[in-house]
């Protein structure tokens, strides 16, 4: 490599004004592993710095309630917060049998300057009244938004009142988009209200083998991806939280045996709690990549430890890997030796690493935009992380040992030994998978960004669509990891291929060829100079 | 799709569902990436700032910067006045604008912190400019956010002089940099000096270099718009885009304000040509004479694909209204006519114009969403729907053709390169309307009525 990374990381903070080269300093680091090395995250944003990062209200709203199909869900607040989460994040989801599905809708209190000065929780209950008369959900949410907090409406009294005049779950969710200092508030907000309020309250007859998938929003249909080759091996799924679930699904979570943690960052606090109150552990998980996918069905399949299951298993993996294999060869001998940035949300920028390297693509430099240490460095470090001023305000809940419904899946001596093998109630963070001399950034900023892309010239960067076009306006392919840009699923077996066959689609696109007009790189006058004497 | 709709139209007072409108705040950051060398920058919590820069991304298909104050709780609680301070003095030394545009959020104006104070006490790097424009989101729609960073521009940078020259200010409206461009080129044809802004021609839609060019080429240059105080006259380009920056040019320095539509259609670009004549008392060249000789030829030629063909249009009401007048000239008749945005002169504007063709809506609605829209239509069927992306869904749903007009396209390409206004841009509506139909008529009719020429 031309510029070393910790040059790179000199020419960055040099640019800054004392007091952010200060604070950004301690958000990048290049990995060393003979040291002990701590990264800065989940702290508040720089303002002016150009983020990536978006709030409270799309963490919860937008990430983790938003998908449940069944769910009228209805922003409490002016019209933009609800109008640019509508239908922009792709979590697919269809109606079961005989049942509804509202993510076609955008639903809005639309508060207006009166609602701001009078308040606007009559408004609010207004018009849950009209969405119960015209659209009788299965249940109702409600978001706030960032003036709900200010003026002081009491939307959990609306909801309570409501839930009992009409008899279905009415859920709100303090999520305003000042809390916290990302969209990780949010979640936290999300999962307490879920677990508190959803999970525990549907008992059904249950099934040999039974999973929850959790923190999987099936974007691009990759829930449905993961769920055919798991189906085929022959588990049963009680919920998936949240891409395409209903609240009776969620409802019904505390009955599995197992959970099944695909993004850690938001969903880790529903595991944890499920794991104390109902007894079912979890596992991290990465349905992204076909060696991590195989990787993971054998965890799954060893923690059951059944025979049939795990024969099964090895079956299925065989099968599947065997139709993708060529393609796949085909397109890591075009991509072999290439580079890769990521900057992603709180879980992709580690998951695709491996994904990347089986078609030949090493990922150099990596970040979150709103992840925390736990992500970046494994949860053994979870102790030591401080909470700031700017997130002490997010409730903690604690839950107890559900005196009816905890029983241990398997006993406790058991998980310990598994945990040897299979990464029980355990994450080991993205810093971990990255070779010595990777550079991980946290929160990065559009200045970064630009000075990365031009000091690495990675072939691919993989973040979203703010960045997307500024990066391509460089020369570098840049591949959306939210959207997929409306590709997908890329999650699973044949999510890898349709991964790989975008990615090459996009690195190699002849359009690539002809960024520079032939007269900048040609001589502009035809003809040859001819000797005296010649012709 | 959609079938949790029901055909019976029920009122509805506080539940709003598939919203016309989305929040001042994208409309003002809009308008700001209008002038050169300008960042946008969103005073509140961050979201707003993301959300509004993927939007705008999203139709543009290219980089849109802005930055944000990144409010925190405790900021909600003493203010926003810290973080702004310091986001101007990172701003300055990381991205070096000339020009920050701060837009307010509904936190920063439910506080009510006052941007005004915070932007004389901040150190401003010198021969650079600090503008801000108050968007509450709880206020109007997007278009109020563009119209109010407009008059901000003028309110702020805009100089009164006795002397006043030839020129003439446009303000174009809420569309697309296409359509800004096509507009100079009549300016241009007409010889009329013009002073246009805001300009995102060549911003929003900026070339593959190989280099990333933060701030485009394009852009009004703050010297322009410190000089549209010595203009002769301000054409206005639809009254709930450009109306208040015009008016706001006319008393601050003494330029009559002429509101005009936005041209898109024969008549509503005669309008503007007309205006530009009586303001300039010149005359109108060949080239544009035979485009309109052009367009009223199409017209003529392929009436028989829209006559009488019934068409919902909804959308920003300037665009709304303009569309509502091209497709009554074309024959066609508008039966539901609806836009988010709030504002009486909507109806009224819509009204009269079906009026003058002799027609009468079914629906005329502005502060209406597309639930409502969608529900008319089942009781009243249309032959095509007129609209933004959002319109895609009624359209799959009522298997109603669908041309996308208006912002935001989401899913299709392109359509910041070709303008919808003047007579090319009719000419290039026609061509999108025919075309619309005569799939249908392809994809649908049975072998034998299957024909090559059509």
């Amino acid at each position: 490599m031309a510029v070393s990374k910790k040059d790179l990381q000199s020419k960055i903070l040099d640019a800054y004004p004392a007091s952010v080269m200060k604070n950004r300093k301690k958000h990048i680091i290049i990995k060393d592993s003979s040291e002990i090395q701590e990264i800065q995250a989940n702290t508040r944003t720089i303002p002016g710095i150009i983020t990536n990062r978006g709030c409270a209200y799309a963490g919860c709203k937008g990430v983790v309630i938003g998908p449940i199909v069944d769910m009228v869900h209805i922003v409490h607040g002016p019209i933009g917060c609800s109008y640019y989460a509508w239908q922009t994040r792709r979590n697919k989801g269809v109606a079961r049998e005989g049942g509804k599905s509202f993510l076609e809708y955008c639903f809005s209190t639309d508060m207006q300057e009166s609602d701001i000065v009078f308040g606007g929780e009559k408004k609010l209950a207004k018009a849950i009244d009209e969405a119960v008369e015209i659209f009788n959900p299965r249940a109702i949410s409600i978001s706030a938004t960032c003036p709900v907090g200010l003026i002081g409406d009491d939307i959990s009294a609306v909801a309570k009142s409501a839930q009992e005049k009409y008899g279905i779950p009415v859920l709100s969710f303090n999520c305003e988009g000042y809390k916290g200092v990302s969209q990780s508030a949010g979640h936290h907000i999300a999962n307490n209200k879920l677990m508190l309020e959803v999970v525990g309250k549907n008992d059904i007859e249950t099934k040999p083998f039974s999973i929850n998938i959790l923190g999987e929003y099936n974007i691009g249909g990759d829930e449905w991806e993961i769920a055919r080759v798991l189906h085929k091996i022959g588990y049963n799924i009680m919920t998936t939280m949240t891409g395409n679930s209903t609240y009776d699904e969620i409802a019904t979570a505390h009955q599995a045996d197992l959970n099944l943690v695909q993004c850690h960052r938001s969903i880790n606090y529903i595991a944890d709690m499920i794991e104390i109150k109902y007894g079912a552990p979890w596992m991290k998980v990465n349905f992204i990549g076909i060696e991590a996918m195989s990787k993971t069905l054998r965890d799954i399949a060893e923690y059951f430890d059944d025979d049939n299951l795990k024969k099964r298993t090895e079956q299925v993996i065989a099968e599947e890997v065997a139709e993708l294999e060529d393609e796949i060869a085909g397109y890591k001998a075009m991509c072999d030796g290439k580079t890769a940035i990521l900057f992603v949300g709180g879980s992709r920028a580690h998951h695709y690493q491996g994904l990347l390297s089986e078609i030949g693509i090493s990922t150099v430099a990596a970040g979150y935009e709103f992840a925390h240490r736990d992500d970046y460095e494994g949860r053994d470090i979870i102790p030591d992380i401080k909470l700031d001023a700017d997130t002490r305000n997010i409730e903690e809940i604690s839950v107890e040992q559900d005196a009816e419904k905890f029983h241990l899946r398997i006993p406790a001596e058991r998980i310990e030994e598994l945990k040897s093998t299979v990464p029980m109630s355990v994450y080991k963070g993205m810093i971990t998978d990255m070779p010595d001399g990777s550079m991980l950034i946290d929160d990065l900023n559009h200045f970064e960004t630009e000075v990365l892309i031009k000091a690495l010239k990675p072939s691919f960067f993989g973040s979203g669509i703010k960045d997307k076009y500024a990066v391509q306006k460089m020369g570098v392919y840049a591949k959306q990891l939210h959207s997929y840009d409306y590709g997908g699923p890329y999650a699973g077996y044949r999510g890898a291929v349709n991964f790989a066959r975008d990615v090459v689609a996009g690195m190699f696109t002849p359009a690539w060829q002809y960024v520079l007009p032939p007269w900048k790189t040609q001589p502009g006058l035809v003809g040859k100079y001819v000797e005296e004497g010649e012709a | 799709m959609l079938d949790q709709t029901p055909s019976k139209l029920s009122e509805r007072s506080a539940l709003v569902v598939n919203p016309a409108k989305t929040c001042q705040p994208v409309g003002a950051m809009y308008a700001a990436l209008g002038i050169h060398n300008c960042l946008p920058h969103s005073h509140g919590s961050q979201g707003c700032c993301s959300y509004h820069r993927m939007h705008l991304t999203r139709h543009f298909r290219d980089p849109i910067m802005a930055s944000t104050s990144s409010f925190t709780e405790g900021a909600c609680v003493f203010g926003g006045k810290p973080n702004l301070t310091k986001g101007l003095t990172n701003i300055f030394e990381i991205y070096d604008p000339d020009v920050v545009a701060i837009n307010t959020t509904c936190l920063s104006e439910t506080i009510g912190d006052d941007i005004s104070d915070i932007i004389r006490s901040a150190k401003i790097p010198e021969g650079k400019v600090v503008i801000h424009a108050n968007t509450p989101s709880y206020v109007g729609s997007h278009v109020t956010g563009f119209s109010n960073m407009v008059k901000a521009m003028v309110a702020y940078l805009a100089e009164d002089t006795e002397v006043k020259n030839s020129t003439i200010n446009i303000i174009p409206g809420y569309v697309e940099p296409s359509d800004m461009k096509e507009m100079k080129r009549i300016m241009r044809l007409l010889d009329a000096p013009y002073i246009m802004f805001p300009d995102t021609s060549d911003v929003v839609n900026a070339p593959m270099t190989g280099k990333y060019e933060m701030y485009p080429k394009g852009g009004t240059k703050v010297e322009e718009i410190r000089k549209s105080g010595s203009s002769k006259a301000t054409i206005a380009m639809g009254s709930f885009a450009s109306k208040d920056g015009g008016y706001e040019l006319e008393s601050k320095c003494n330029i009559p304000c002429h509101v005009i539509k936005v041209p898109m259609g024969v008549k509503a670009t005669d309008d503007f040509i007309m205006k530009v004549l009586e303001i300039t008392g010149g005359s109108v060249p060949y080239e544009l004479e035979m485009e309109r000789g052009q367009l009223v030829d199409l017209m003529v030629d392929v009436h028989n694909h829209y006559h009488n063909k019934r068409v919902a249009i909804f959308g920003d009401p300037d665009i709304v209204i303009a569309m509502t007048e091209l497709v009554l000239s074309l024959g066609m008749k508008p039966v539901h006519i609806l836009t988010g945005t709030p504002g009486k002169d909507f109806d009224k504007t819509v009204e009269e114009t079906l009026q003058t063709y002799g027609e009468t809506a079914e629906h005329v609605k502005s502060k209406g969403d597309l639930m409502e829209l969608h529900q008319w239509i089942k009781e009243s069927p249309v032959d095509m729907i007129i609209g933004n992306t959002y319109g895609k869904y009624i359209a799959r749903a009522e298997d109603i053709p669908l041309v996308r007009v208006g912002w935001p396209i989401l899913d299709r390409v392109g359509h910041s390169y070709f303008p919808l206004v003047g007579y090319m841009g009719a000419i290039r509506m026609i061509e999108k309307i025919s075309t619309a139909f005569l799939d249908l008529r392809d994809k649908t009719c049975s072998d034998e009525d299957f024909e090559l020429v059509l």
